[in-house]
């Protein structure tokens, strides 16, 4: 059975890090694997995967990676990278933190930064406190494996006062090697360097990565997460950030998964906010064949500000899960959510937003949105907001629409000279870019424009949109 | 120009249009009139392309082509331009994006080079004063929040904006105030030439005093039913549409 190999797996990986590692992080990862024990891997009886089957990564012998990460080339992830626009650039490959094709030369003074797997020895101090306090995974298996598995990851720590102008991106690169049945053969980019990499068994490789970010009293921060893929191989992303916001923090967080159509990416995102804090994540899903994303915030505090905002464009088979709660713990707090999707092919979209307005949450604001466009007769969506409200002062709307393409809007740009194809892409574009409009950080908004181009048909008339980015957004 | 021969047209499978025949010429502005549900409407959605209307007879030559079997987009760019009635909103789509957009395929169509952003807004620079239009509102997403003049001076725009040989206005004037009228009116003359047609359909005779037509049709039941100059117009104004009912009935009889 898949959970056995998992539990084996783990009893080898407790021998092989035994010896080094502090007892808290033994301690974490026992009771993570014996919850995993318990739980199994969830089914569609269980309510919070009714409509995600994870049957075909239960089914693939995944394993974990065992071969250094820096034989990947510099240049591989060129298209990837911030290059200056960020202050720093932590390049993770299979989960593996790689020094060689990472660079911290501008982190600004205080700012900590780098491997977790170094900081679980040479920081104790700092990580203990918050390592697995805040992402639980009692009910959560993935989140339990993760846990229990967890090496390595990003470890960010901003000081208190301090605002770090550039963002800090995190680089999650997964190079499964081409062994299994399932990988085409890897790109030409990929090929010049790879040799060294290659994992030995040459099976499916899973990985853990684990996020812990604290953002310090006052600090303003930005964290990129990018998961690429860069052969079209198979393999499974299971990561977890947990994310602590201070008092007063501003932490800006951006998610983007651009994992292989093969690839399965489980993701949870738990931030706990401090008093005054001022959070916003927003995601943005493109690849896989099957993700699922939670991302949970809980509002300890008066005050707060948080702002989860996603985008998903999916076709073919691909299979996105975006799960979210909001935690309004104290009073005078305000939370906004708005998810898109565009789903074409047969692709399959799910989004469930839970509000918990907890009884003395008085004064809370909260808006949820979410607005599907369904751009073939085989996309499914299944939407399902959720609030449950203890307080009786509270102002909470929640809204969603699933809709196709706007029949009289059309007619009206082809009556314009448009044709129908180029017309379905600029609606499409239009009703996409909301989202992307609403990343401040100008690489990756200017990237994800381009990327939203691609993937939109063009009909006869590509420099309609094209013509587009290069006028900017009205 | 334009030639309607025995058009016949449906919409959700009641019969709208029951036979038109209408021939309009470059140079001439004509002028189409009629009650609510005569089909007015309709016509100019079947001139254009709108797939939801079905032909269930009758022949449209435009230029020597046989215009129903074009696509909406190459009517557009063949010359044709309806001004709608009810200018959809689009979200997120501004004008001067599609705008240009249009105008390069039917430069493109015409042989002729594609305009780059600084040699279009120049262009549209020109056109904008026409009808007095603010730059503010052509970069906005399209009618979002736009009064019921400014969508019309924006389809007004539009038109100058994309030159076209035939120009279909479907009841530019509803909803319009005096002056916003006039503006529209003003934009529509400055159009005419002796290389260009208008259809200009109305329920209301007051257009006409702007935009003075060479002919005047009333249609009536999904047909025309009587042509005749700008005098007719006037008449219609005086007496309504009811006087037309037994012409209608004749006419229907005839056919039968």
């Amino acid at each position: 059975m898949a959970q056995d190999r998992y539990l084996a797996d783990f009893e080898q990986f407790e021998k092989n890090g035994a010896a080094k590692e502090p007892s808290w992080v033994h301690q974490i990862r026992k009771a993570a694997i014996s919850r995993f024990a318990e739980l199994g891997f969830p089914t569609t009886q269980h309510e919070e995967w009714k409509y995600t089957s994870v049957a075909p990564i239960v089914k693939v012998p995944f394993r974990p990676a065992d071969y250094e990460p820096d034989g990947l080339m510099k240049e591989s992830l060129s298209l990837h990278t911030l290059g200056q626009a960020a202050c720093a650039q932590l390049v993770f490959v299979n989960g593996r933190y790689s020094p060689a094709l990472s660079s911290l030369r501008s982190l600004p003074d205080g700012v900590k930064a780098g491997s977790l797997s170094t900081a679980l020895s040479a920081d104790p101090i700092a990580v203990e406190p918050h390592l697995a306090r805040h992402a639980s995974y009692q009910n959560h298996p993935f989140v339990a494996l993760n846990t229990a598995f967890l090496q390595d990851g990003a470890f960010v720590s901003i000081p208190k006062g301090k605002v770090v102008e550039r963002p800090i991106h995190l680089l999650f690169v997964s190079t499964a090697p081409f062994s299994s049945a399932h990988v085409r053969p890897a790109s030409t980019e990929l090929s010049a360097g790879f040799g060294s990499a290659q994992d030995r068994r040459g099976e499916a490789i899973v990985s853990h990565p684990r996020n812990l970010i604290l953002a310090g009293d006052d600090s303003q921060t930005m964290i990129v997460e990018s998961y690429i893929g860069l052969n079209n191989a198979l393999y499974f992303t299971n990561v977890v950030t947990e994310i602590v916001a201070g008092e007063n923090a501003v932490v800006a967080h951006y998610k983007l998964q651009r994992e292989s159509e093969e690839a399965f990416h489980i993701a949870t995102v738990q931030a706990h906010l401090g008093r005054s804090s001022n959070f916003s994540s927003h995601s943005v899903d493109l690849g896989g064949a099957l993700v699922r994303n939670d991302v949970n915030a809980v509002l300890d505090g008066q005050g707060i500000e948080c702002t989860l905002d996603g985008l998903y464009m999916v076709a073919g088979r691909q299979h996105v899960d975006n799960h979210t709660r909001i935690d309004h713990v104290k009073p005078h707090c305000s939370s906004r959510e708005l998810y898109k999707g565009v789903l074409g092919g047969r692709s399959k979209g799910v989004f469930n937003g839970k509000i918990y307005v907890h009884k003395d949450a008085q004064k809370t604001d909260a808006k949820q949105t979410n607005k599907n466009l369904l751009l073939s007769e085989g996309a499914v969506i299944n939407t399902k907001p959720q609030l449950e409200i203890y307080a009786d002062d509270v102002k909470c709307t929640h809204g969603s629409t699933i809709g196709q393409l706007d029949q009289e809007a059309i007619f009206y740009l082809r009556s314009r000279g448009i044709d129908l194809e180029a017309a379905r892409g600029l609606l499409t574009y239009a009703f996409a870019s909301e989202m992307i409009g609403r990343i401040k950080v100008e690489p990756i908004r200017a990237q994800l424009e381009h990327l939203l181009l691609t993937r939109l048909p063009e009909g006869s008339q590509p420099a309609v949109l094209r013509s587009l980015v290069g006028e900017g957004t009205p | 120009m334009l030639e309607i021969r025995n058009l016949h047209a449906s919409v959700g499978g009641k019969e709208i249009l029951r036979g038109i025949d209408l021939t309009v010429n470059a140079g001439e502005v004509h002028a189409v009139m009629g009650p609510n549900g005569s089909g007015k409407s309709t016509l100019a959605h079947v001139l254009a392309g709108r797939e939801s209307y079905e032909v269930t007879a009758g022949e449209v030559t435009y230029e020597g082509k046989d215009l129903l079997k074009m696509p909406p987009e190459d009517r557009a760019r063949e010359g044709i331009f309806l001004a709608f009635q009810y200018p959809v909103e689009i979200p997120g789509v501004s004008t001067t994006y599609f705008l240009k957009a249009g105008v390069n395929a039917i430069r493109k169509h015409r042989g002729l080079e594609e305009l780059d952003a600084i040699d279009f807004l120049a262009m549209v620079k020109e056109k904008m004063k026409l009808v007095e239009m603010e730059q503010a509102l052509i970069n906005r997403p399209l009618n979002e929040g736009f009064s019921g003049g400014e969508k019309k001076r924006n389809e007004i725009f539009q038109m100058g904006v994309l030159d076209p040989k035939l120009a279909i206005l479907d009841e530019t004037d509803s909803g319009l105030d005096i002056d916003a009228l006039k503006i529209v009116a003003n934009g529509v003359n400055a159009f005419r030439s002796p290389a260009r047609a208008m259809l200009v359909i109305t329920h209301y005779q007051r257009l006409l005093n702007y935009i003075i037509p060479d002919y005047v049709h009333v249609i009536f039941d999904g047909r025309i039913v009587k042509s005749g100059g700008k005098a007719l117009a006037l008449e219609l104004e005086e007496k309504g549409y009811d006087w037309l009912k037994p012409e209608a009935d004749l006419a229907q009889q005839t056919v039968a």
